[in-house]
């Protein structure tokens, strides 16, 4: 089985990481822009193992650091989510383009 | 008592703070406070007077303000003129303030009316003591405030208010004159006060042209505040004011400090003949000018004020033609005898309540008191004989003949057949004939009484203090020991023009009693009913009219063109400056959406131009 190359990996990173952005710039629903959150991040995470494995000088410190960021990730899901509950309680609402009071 | 004299305006003063502080609980007795307060001034006041015949000037001055190398003092000086004046106006106050407690009785402001009367008399007593002409400006405008809130008194009427407002502003016109002439002469002889004023003119310091502009100059301040030609118009339409303030202010005290301003700068205006023609012409023109009017209007305050627009114009002619002592002699009797008649106008109106002489008559029956004291003020006003008003009048038309100027004197002698006229005119349509009102008319109350008494006796025996038959005992007190006063105590003239003037007295009192009496001469006699030179009497000359259609209307114009500099040129500089700031900021608040996805398209597409600068840069920057 011949090997994929490193370029495959990047281009999927890339498109994986374009749909997120575009969720969390455009979807009003905030559960969906977590979600494209978490695609984006994972987008990363492909290119540390990718470069891990592929890189010029190939170590296993990207899939350490991939490590963490899963762990940071699912954090930070956990926070994020809390306070979307706690938002809903208080507005009744889980669409983003009303959450706009910390402007003021 | 004359090192202490300082007190005598204080008094009133420290009275009027009283009653505003506690005028509301005093409520109708706070007429005792005010005029045991003016009281005890007129008793000092007396003292002093005693005290300064025997004695020299008394001047005491404390240093006020230093400012370079000049030092403005402050203080107070008791001369002749000064104690007589001081005399005179803590008198009149005090009857006043007695009078006023019958006659305002039920006000609902009758403190407040004590308060004001108050502070006019601390500012007139201060104007009268002051030995500089800065402090006499000062106390100048203070007694111009006061004229204002006693005229205003019931600023909820109209007229009041406005008459308030036309009696400082035209008086103003003459103060600006006032000010610029105490500019001119600190200016030339480094300063206010009145002896070094004098001495350095008496050293010819000054050149004679801007004499005569500064003596001019001063005389306008007299002129608007003594109501003389052309700024008299104010002076009638005071009337609005409660009648007691009319007799203190606009008759006995206040009108006269433009005649007191020349007498004390007398110095200046003898140095320069053009001004002492100029203030002989206005005031003989004056004094002509406003007895032809008083001559057919019909309201008594009125024709009274008339009278004494006509009287300062006797005392400014007396002065223009060098008759000092005349001048000073007949303001202390036309202070009494024209407060005695204000006050009787006064008790009258009190009665029945009309100001309209054809809506009176028939009064001498029902006032008993009233009248006879309203005679004895018409009859020395008129000028008959061994009344105060005769020997004043006497005085002044023998300096007018003295001065040789004999068109002054005629129009004197013809003014004062003019004054007998309309003052029994008065008074034969107010007390003979038939009653044309029904309201039952009674005697005033004793508060009102006494004071036209007190002021009754004075019209009869002030004259003889000047007379040409017992000795000028006035004008040897005026002249005597003021070096810079270079005119006779006296002056001596022809005995017939004393005949004459009794002759044209008389003879004004007979053609009244013919006409409003009798009724043997038709009223129409004269002047006919109707004819233009009536109209133009009634209507004052139409002297307002063309005020307001050329001073007040290029004004209006003014202050309309100022105001529309101010709306659209100012107002729009300023629209365009704030309008661009708050629109840059309304601008920059727009971006703070708190959207926070704009947020991030914002930081993807910064991100994104710094990637093509790098790509078209080929490289980091350096």
């Amino acid at each position: 089985m011949t090997e994929v190359p490193l370029s495959a990996y990047l281009v999927l990173a890339l498109v994986l990481f374009c749909i997120g952005l575009y969720g969390a710039l455009t979807k009003r629903n905030t559960v969906i822009v977590l979600i494209s959150i978490e695609l984006m991040l994972n987008a990363a995470n492909i290119n540390f193992v990718a470069f891990s494995r592929l890189g010029v000088t190939p170590s296993i410190t990207g899939q350490v650091f991939s490590l963490f960021s899963i762990t940071i990730a699912a954090a930070e899901a956990a926070v994020g989510l809390a306070i979307l509950m706690a938002l809903y309680r208080r507005k009744k609402t889980v669409n983003i383009d009303e959450m706009d009071t910390l402007k003021h | 008592m004359m090192e202490n004299a300082w007190l005598i305006p204080l008094i009133p003063l420290f009275s009027s703070v009283i009653l505003l502080i506690f005028g509301k609980q005093l409520r109708e007795s706070a007429a005792y406070i005010g005029i045991l307060a003016v009281l005890v001034s007129f008793i000092c006041s007396v003292i002093v007077l005693v005290e300064r015949i025997d004695a020299p000037t008394y001047k005491q001055e404390i240093v006020w303000l230093v400012t370079g190398e000049v030092n403005i003092t402050a203080g107070f000086e008791v001369t002749a003129l000064n104690t007589l004046l001081l005399v005179m106006v803590s008198l009149v106050s005090c009857l006043v303030q007695i009078y006023s407690k019958g006659y305002m009785e039920g006000e609902k402001r009758f403190s407040i009316f004590y308060t004001y009367l108050g502070f006019f008399t601390f500012a007139m007593l201060g104007l009268v003591l002051s030995p500089n002409l800065l402090q006499l400006y000062f106390f100048w405008e203070l007694v111009g405030l006061g004229s204002f809130l006693l005229i205003g008194f019931y600023f909820y009427k109209k007229e009041a208010k406005e008459a308030a407002k036309k009696a400082f502003i035209m008086t103003r016109i003459g103060d600006l004159g006032l000010l610029i002439a105490i500019i001119l002469l600190f200016w030339k002889t480094g300063s206010f006060d009145f002896q070094e004023i004098f001495s350095s003119i008496g050293a010819g310091e000054i050149s004679g042209g801007m004499l005569t502009l500064i003596a001019l100059l001063l005389f306008a301040g007299a002129v608007g505040k003594s109501g003389q030609f052309p700024l008299h118009s104010w002076l009638p339409d005071a009337m609005e004011g409660p009648t007691p303030v009319s007799a203190l202010i606009h008759a006995a005290t206040m009108v006269a400090a433009g005649v007191y301003l020349v007498a004390v700068t007398f110095p200046i205006f003898s140095a320069s003949s053009t001004a002492m023609e100029t203030v002989a012409v206005i005031g003989g023109f004056t004094a002509i000018f406003a007895a032809s009017i008083a001559l057919v209007q019909k309201d008594i305050k009125r024709i009274l004020a008339y009278s004494t627009i006509s009287q300062l114009g006797y005392m400014m002619l007396a002065l223009g033609t060098a008759g000092y002592t005349a001048g000073i002699f007949h303001l202390l009797t036309h202070a009494f005898f024209k407060a005695l008649l204000f006050l009787a106008a006064g008790s009258i109106i009190h009665a029945i309540h009309t100001q309209d002489i054809y809506k009176m008559g028939g009064l001498w029956k029902k006032m008993r008191l009233t009248s006879p004291l309203f005679l004895i003020g018409a009859l020395s006003i008129s000028g008959v004989p061994l009344l105060s008003g005769f020997f004043s009048k006497d005085e002044i038309l023998v300096s007018a003949w003295v001065n040789g100027n004999f068109l002054l004197f005629w129009i004197a002698m013809i003014t004062a057949f003019l004054t007998s006229f309309y003052v029994f005119r008065l008074f034969f349509l107010i007390f003979t004939g038939q009653p044309k009102t029904e309201v039952v008319s009674k005697e005033s109350p004793f508060s009102m009484v006494l004071p036209m008494g007190i002021l009754g006796i004075l019209a009869v025996c002030s004259g003889y203090i000047q007379t040409p038959w017992f000795g000028s005992y006035l004008g040897e007190f005026l002249v005597k020991g003021n070096k810079f006063l270079l005119v006779p105590a006296h002056s001596e003239g022809p005995a017939w023009i004393m005949a004459a003037a009794a002759v044209f007295s008389l003879s004004g009192i007979l053609l009244a009693y013919l006409i409003y009496v009798k009724q043997t001469i038709s009223r129409n006699f004269l002047i006919k009913e109707g004819s233009f030179i009536n109209t133009t009497l009634i209507n004052k000359y139409f002297i307002d009219e063309t005020y307001y259609f050329t001073v007040g209307k290029t004004v209006k114009g003014l202050a309309l063109f100022c105001s529309y500099i101010e709306r659209f040129v100012i107002g729009g500089f300023e629209w365009a400056v704030t309008g661009t700031i708050r629109s840059l900021g309304s601008a920059g608040a727009r971006l703070q959406s708190g959207q926070v996805q704009v947020y991030g398209v914002a930081v993807f597409a910064g991100l994104a131009v710094l990637v093509i600068i790098y790509a078209l840069t080929g490289g980091l920057i350096r």
